[in-house]
């Protein structure tokens, strides 16, 4: 693609979730989570056109953008894997899980899989404590995981996309 | 619409009728914890079979009932005989056990617990599914009194959860909801409900447990033109998520409690601050919220008291520091989320400046039931110093794992043994972690204690949200302490010295530690460490950031020296400790160890016993997982 057509990709997207916003300060997280959401990262376009359309000074919006752990400023993968860090989770083998995953799909945590299919990322605590260790891709939370199971659980995500 | 309390008193009625008339309903425990346990397909599964064989039962969602060890779960009224709750079902389940209720009759491998009747704590009325006789099949399951985890707890912030659908504004009013709301509003002053609070000795249930009466009365008086009600749903102490399957299981409640302190303090918009993590969360409050717009519970003139009270839901972005209040509504105002000094303290200089009063999920819930029942009633229950009841998320190596709620006041032990069930897998307990990151590990010595806010605090704990965390011997204490402040490390928000450099200092120390570098002098850096961040830091982060270290040290200081002096981790948990081997005796040469090792540490000839090259070995542990026959040790 290239960076015309990218923009204008951006430029869409922005547009339709300012419109959902009333055009006050206050909104500018909600707008970079929906911006976030759609495109799965918060393109430097984005980030100056989200500033002009709310008219929030855009050092404001950089600092929001990179306070918060939901957003990513460079692309991330079609689907996202959280991996809980919660101290249940962590008591009972996140940290295996974590290599687990890392090493199956050759990335380490925070980055993206070559063929931009996952981003991996461990996260504080899903809130899923009774069923440690838990992990959650894009919105579907899996309990109870062991090591041996990811291909199985992965392998849904791998279909989809072949498909 | 509902536009008098005689109206709510009407729509509570009819749909209690419908409740209990002896129609077949079905419910599935759909939170997300349910949900992560196969419970979607479940739900089709059951709504299939009831059309494909025109059964004609009532097929709802509900929230979680806390037993999470049960899940997924499933619960049926029989028609005049009650409800039956069903665990760990699956969808080949399905199809016996519709056939059996279509009969009228239990499918009772897998039923563990039967309600005879319903308590609606609301207005005190038991009201009862029987009638006629207890068939033999009903008799053979458990009463829910007599269930061992079910029958020592005490539930008024679970009232509803795992009972009503939480998608149904209806439900919510059969069960008493809004009649909190509609009292206050109606029949009391705002100087009568701030009293009534103050009366009935809640304390905020989110951490400091400051008492709430007061923190209401405090953004009463506060000049301002405007003021602000807030819901802290930003639950982000690992381990608790007692405040997800509030929201996701009676969300209405949130907003009556809202309602009722909007009115006392004289706010006109509210704030719910849900964190992002809990996507189920946010669209269960959102159309909550939307269905109190529709019926005229929210918005103007509410009861026709004059009163007008609007919610907006807010979400977070992943920053445990926003769970602090100042930090919190840097970020509704769309700030990054930095706490501040206090004071101010945001009673009196909150949101935009105004006064603004913050409770959390657990404390907003708990307020309608007292404005029903009274602060008598509330306050007799718990301990002098802590009323009513906590909600706990018992999680970890307890073998019945779950939300819990108890009296404050109630023995660790009891919710640790009888509820909890002991360590499973035979395992030996050795420490309880409460109060999240910053809270403390308290050790067996101390399991007869009363849980409350002192005492948990004079164990160098704290109460926090509610995370109760079971360790066995498996555990290691040095290693914990490492993994809080690794956590407290990166969510600081590094605006303060104590606390950013503090926590990465501490960090550091206790990595060497773990990791074999251990000097004995280190022992005193982390505990002049603590003083200073305690003594330094600028918000609760940093000044209980040292607490998992104090606690541990105090209690376990042997594991310490373990490490230093002996460079020995006694519950073989520090990687650089450690070392993985092959039981040869057990090992049948499969290979799987082999398949799996990322980093071709584990070799042998096939059918012969295999080995592990620890110069290689990473400690992973995949090949212990990995392997069928426990052929591999850690040493």
């Amino acid at each position: 693609m290239n960076n015309y057509s990218e923009n204008a990709r951006v430029n869409s997207a922005v547009t339709g979730v300012l419109g959902r916003y009333p055009d006050e300060p206050a909104s500018l997280i909600g707008v970079l989570q929906d911006v976030q959401e759609e495109l799965h990262y918060l393109p430097r376009v984005a980030l100056e056109q989200i500033a002009h359309g709310l008219s929030v000074p855009r050092n404001q919006v950089y600092h929001v953008a990179t306070f918060f752990k939901a957003f990513s400023l460079t692309p991330r993968g079609r689907h996202t894997i959280h991996i809980c860090c919660g101290t249940a989770c962590h008591l009972k083998g996140a940290g295996m899980i974590a290599e687990a995953i890392q090493s199956t799909l050759k990335t380490g945590d925070g980055e993206t899989t070559e063929d931009g299919s996952f981003t991996v990322q461990t996260v504080r605590c899903l809130g899923c404590c009774s069923l440690a260790p838990a992990i959650m891709i894009d919105r579907e939370v899996y309990g109870e995981v062991v090591p041996r199971a990811l291909r199985r659980i992965l392998g849904k995500y791998w279909e989809a996309e072949s498909a | 619409m509902i536009k008098t309390p005689q109206e709510l008193i009407a729509a509570r009625d009819s749909v209690r009728e419908h409740f209990f008339n002896g129609w077949t309903r079905i419910r599935v425990g759909m939170a997300t914890c349910g949900l992560a346990g196969g419970a979607g397909k479940l739900f089709e599964a059951i709504r299939e079979q009831n059309e494909k064989n025109n059964y004609g039962f009532f097929v709802a969602e509900t929230g979680c009932n806390g037993a999470c060890f049960l899940e997924p779960l499933v619960d049926v009224v029989l028609p005049g005989q009650g409800r039956i709750t069903y665990a760990n079902m699956k969808p080949s389940d399905i199809e016996n056990l519709l056939l059996l209720t279509f009969g009228g009759r239990v499918y009772t491998k897998k039923a563990v617990a039967r309600a005879t009747s319903e308590h609606l704590l609301s207005d005190d009325t038991e009201i009862p599914y029987l009638q006629g006789v207890i068939q033999p099949d009903v008799q053979k399951v458990p009463p829910y009194s007599e269930a061992p985890f079910f029958k020592n707890q005490v539930r008024i912030a679970l009232r509803n959860c795992g009972i009503i659908d939480p998608t149904s504004l209806d439900e919510y009013i059969a069960f008493g909801g809004y009649a909190g709301a509609a009292k206050a509003l109606t029949q009391l002053q705002p100087e009568d409900v701030i009293d009534e609070i103050k009366r009935s000795g809640l304390r905020g249930r989110g951490g400091g447990g400051f008492p709430t009466g007061r923190k209401w009365e405090a953004c009463r008086k506060a000049n301002g033109a405007a003021r602000f009600v807030i819901c802290n749903a930003d639950e982000g102490d690992p381990g608790a998520y007692m405040d997800r399957s509030i929201i996701e299981g009676d969300p209405h409640s949130i907003i009556e409690g809202m309602i009722i302190g909007a009115y006392a303090i004289g706010a006109r918009i509210g704030y719910v601050y849900v964190r992002e993590e809990y996507p189920l969360a946010v669209k269960r409050m959102r159309l909550a919220v939307q269905q109190a717009e529709a019926a005229g519970l929210l918005g103007e003139n509410i009861f026709g008291s004059g009163f007008d009270f609007r919610i907006r839901i807010s979400r977070g972005a992943g920053a445990f520091v926003c769970g602090e209040e100042t930090g919190l509504i840097a970020s509704i105002e769309g700030n990054a989320g930095t706490p501040r000094q206090r004071p101010p303290y945001p009673a009196q200089s909150g949101l935009w400046g105004m006064p603004t009063n913050i409770n959390n999920v657990e404390t907003w819930n708990n307020v309608p039931v007292i404005i029903t029942r009274g602060a008598g009633w509330f306050s007799s229950i718990g301990t002098p110093s802590s009323k009513g009841t906590k909600v706990f998320s018992l999680v970890g190596k307890a073998k019945r794992v779950g939300l819990v709620e108890v009296p404050m006041g109630t023995s660790l032990r009891e919710v640790v043994e009888q509820i909890g069930g002991g360590i499973q897998d035979g395992g030996e307990f050795k420490a309880l972690q409460t109060g999240g990151p910053s809270g403390g590990c308290i050790p067996a010595a101390h399991l007869d204690c009363p849980v409350d806010y002192e005492t948990l605090t004079s164990l160098g704990s704290m109460m926090g949200s509610g995370g109760m965390i079971v360790m066995d011997s498996r555990t290691c204490m040095v290693e914990m302490a490492r993994y809080f402040l690794a956590f407290l490390k990166e969510e600081s928000c590094g605006k303060c010295v104590p606390c950013r450099e503090g926590t990465l200092r501490m960090l550091e120390t206790l990595s060497a530690i773990c990791e074999g570098r251990g000097r004995p002098e280190h022992l005193d850096l982390l505990k002049e460490l603590s003083e200073a961040m305690a003594d330094g830091s600028l918000c609760a982060l940093g000044g209980s950031a040292p607490n998992p270290v104090r606690s541990t040290l105090h209690f376990f200081e042997e594991e310490y020296r373990a490490h230093i002096e002996e460079r020995r981790c006694p519950a073989r948990v520090c990687k650089a400790l450690i070392e993985y081997q092959v039981v040869r005796e057990s090992c049948t040469g499969c290979g799987a160890c082999a398949r799996v090792c990322p980093v071709k540490a584990a070799f042998g000839k096939k059918k012969a016993p295999h080995e592990i090259n620890n110069g290689l070995c990473t400690r992973c542990g995949l090949c212990a997982d990995a392997c069928k026959f426990k052929a591999i040790k850690v040493a």
